[in-house]
């Protein structure tokens, strides 16, 4: 019993991290349909800004908090260059801007080298995060876990308030919705998308400081988690929240226990069919908007 | 049924003469008595051993031009299928050198202590008929089932991008997990024997060059066929507007599903041929990383046209190990730059320079010809 529970909070920690990430995706690839394979560089942004304030502010706790924000912004402003430097250039060829954002990163990973170094460097987590809290017996729920949880949370509360009760919300969801229709409206929609990528990616920037509690920080850290963030994404539903959380939880749970039962690298197989499979059943994903196009 | 019987017309064929449908591309007689004359007698056997691999990413790209240049079906995980035929031909060679020297376990096997006796499935590769097919039946099953299962729900585009990605995710780190029987990240290494010929032997080496540019060369040839058939025009068709080709009364899942098995099987004859060129399969070369590179080539010369994919596979592969041996950040840089060019602002490629730039032409000095693009 207490291995399913202790396997269940690992699972639901990986989860957050993927909610996390993904939570930045399902906006920009809903928004435009645009599949932005620079966003994990966007994450390593968000790692490699804790670093430097590690640095320059002395005290682990303080420069985390400090960090949330400047990462943000900092991955945030990345994003929006992208988006007007090369992806609104390209968005009646949504396919094309998958390879013209790879070939982005690939630059970013070789910046953050020249930078940086290639080997991977560490930040100190505060010492509050490092402790555990047992909870009866053997079950042990680790700080820095409970606080990415909690920052995942926070994140999609936060995402919510902005869609759901801000004017810049509104044009987000017409644009996703129906692009033409909210352009016609007097929506400006090459604004909206400047903005969207700006949250998305400065979403991904904030994943990236959760990400320096639990492993290290390298060029390649990006890498690792896109393609299982892309999948917490198409099975969701493009663009929709609700079904980010409960794929990037479940997939989370599911990885974490076939881990437990067979190996890492059967799981992963696993967790690959069954979403094939999902898709199956729902090839739009969890969540769809109705619409009426075919397809 | 008491309505006019409308006659079956025939349904007029593709317009293309026969005549011009077996003509021998200039282009192409030129590259193929470069590739089967000239380089042979001026290249050293190093350089030539390198062009060798250069052509098996060729072959991949070949595939890449019909399933992402044609059918616009963006293959991210050729890497799974390359992955696929090279195995299988690695351990087909792999048991054969244990046969040799009379061991039943390949070396890396005995190594990590696994017991005595070979997987199971391991075992049929032993016969080197089954080897053989298996290097392009198993990459082409793997697509079917995959592409059956995708194309049929109509999961397409970015969608099928990212599977099929997903893909080359799971097989890379799969091998890696399977240490004992698959050799974990080393990979098969160390070849020996050739079906019966001696690799280290240069002028061995030198028939596997021949192989695989008569493969490559046949492989273009058959491509072009398809192109030029009405299958794929169909094709064309189906990337250009899948609702109307349905509409018409085909089916483009069958049509996609198609290309995209072929495209898996040339990328398994590839990583077949790979193996006994360079001496090694492993999960550095499948995985997201590669599969991508396989890609980058065909977009840098031109997915749509045949030959700049494979010249853009090729050169790009050069360009590679060329420039990445003597400055790495400036490849990588350079690597990242001539994708975000190639892809964002020449989608044609480089094959595609002449056309653009003829179109720029007229502009400026307007002749009143009238001709369109």
């Amino acid at each position: 019993m207490t291995v399913v529970l202790n396997q269940s909070f690992t699972g639901i920690s990986i989860g957050a991290v993927l909610l996390l990430i993904a939570l930045g995706l399902t906006l920009t690839f809903g928004q435009m349909g645009v599949i932005n394979m620079a966003h994990g560089e966007f994450i390593m942004a968000g790692a490699y800004t804790t670093y430097v304030l590690q640095k320059s502010i002395s005290g682990a706790g303080l420069s985390l908090l400090v960090a949330l924000p400047v990462a943000f912004l900092v991955a945030g402003a990345m994003g929006a260059l992208l988006e007007w430097l090369l992806i609104r250039r390209l968005y009646t060829r949504p396919l094309d801007t998958l390879l013209v954002t790879w070939g982005v990163s690939l630059m970013l990973q070789q910046l953050a080298r020249d930078i940086f170094g290639a080997p991977n460097v560490q930040t100190a987590a505060p010492d509050l995060l490092t402790e555990n809290i047992p909870v009866g017996g053997a079950i042990t729920l680790a700080n820095n876990r409970l606080f990415i949880l909690g920052l995942a949370l926070l994140c999609v509360l936060g995402l919510t308030i902005v869609l759901r009760l801000t004017p810049l919300g509104r044009r987000i969801r017409a644009v996703v919705q129906n692009r033409d229709l909210a352009e016609v409206s007097g929506i400006a929609t090459g604004r909206v998308d400047r903005m969207t990528f700006f949250i998305g990616s400065g979403l991904a920037g904030v994943a990236g400081v959760a990400l320096t509690l639990v492993g290290p920080i390298g060029p390649t850290m990006g890498t690792n988690y896109i393609v299982d963030a892309f999948l917490v994404v198409v099975v969701g539903g493009i663009g929709q929240l609700k079904g980010s959380v409960i794929t990037a939880f479940v997939l989370g749970v599911l990885q974490s226990v076939l881990e437990y039962s067979t190996t890492v690298s059967v799981a992963k197989v696993v967790v690959l069919v069954a979403i094939v499979a999902f898709l199956q059943w729902r090839p739009q994903g969890l969540y769809t908007l109705r619409t009426r196009s075919l397809a | 049924m008491t309505t006019t019987t409308t006659p079956t017309t025939t349904v007029s064929p593709p317009p293309v003469s026969p005549r011009e449908r077996f003509k021998v591309p200039g282009a192409f007689l030129l590259g193929a008595i470069l590739l089967v004359g000239v380089a042979p007698l001026v290249l050293s056997d190093f350089r030539l051993n390198l062009l060798a691999k250069y052509l098996c990413y060729a072959i991949v790209a070949v595939g890449v031009s019909l399933a992402w240049g044609r059918g616009g079906l963006l293959v991210l995980g050729q890497g799974v299928f390359f992955g696929l035929g090279g195995y299988a031909m690695a351990m087909h060679l792999k048991l054969a050198d244990a046969a040799a020297t009379g061991q039943t376990l390949p070396d890396f096997m005995q190594l990590y202590g696994t017991g005595d006796a070979l997987p199971w499935w391991w075992q049929p590769f032993a016969n080197p008929l089954f080897a053989l097919a298996m290097t392009v039946l198993l990459p082409m099953a793997v697509a079917a089932l995959l592409g059956f299962l995708v194309f049929r729900r109509r999961v397409k585009g970015a969608y099928f991008a990212i599977l099929s990605q997903a893909l080359a995710a799971a097989l890379s780190i799969w091998l890696i997990g399977q240490q004992a029987t698959t050799g974990g990240t080393n990979g098969l290494t160390g070849m020996q024997g050739f079906f019966g010929y001696d690799l280290s032997d240069p002028v061995n080496q030198r028939m596997v060059y021949f192989v695989i540019a008569a493969v490559l060369l046949l492989l273009m040839a058959a491509a072009r066929q398809l192109f030029v058939s009405r299958y794929g025009e169909l094709l064309v068709a189906v990337r250009d507007s899948e609702e109307r080709v349905r509409f018409l009364g085909y089916n483009p899942a069958n049509v996609k599903l198609v290309a995209y098995v072929v495209a898996a099987g040339m990328a398994g004859l590839a990583g077949a041929l790979f193996v006994p060129a360079v001496g090694i399969i492993s999960p550095a070369l499948i995985g997201i990383v590669p599969s991508i590179g396989f890609v980058i080539g065909a977009a840098v010369g031109g997915r749509a046209s045949l030959v700049g994919a494979v010249l853009g596979a090729i050169a790009v592969a050069w360009a590679q190990s060329t420039l990445s041996d003597a400055f790495p950040a400036a490849w990588t840089y350079l690597q990242g730059l001539l994708f975000v060019l190639a892809v964002g602002f020449l989608p044609g490629g480089l094959a595609s320079l002449g056309v653009v730039l003829r179109r720029r032409r007229p502009r400026i000095r307007t002749t009143p010809t009238g001709e369109t693009a």
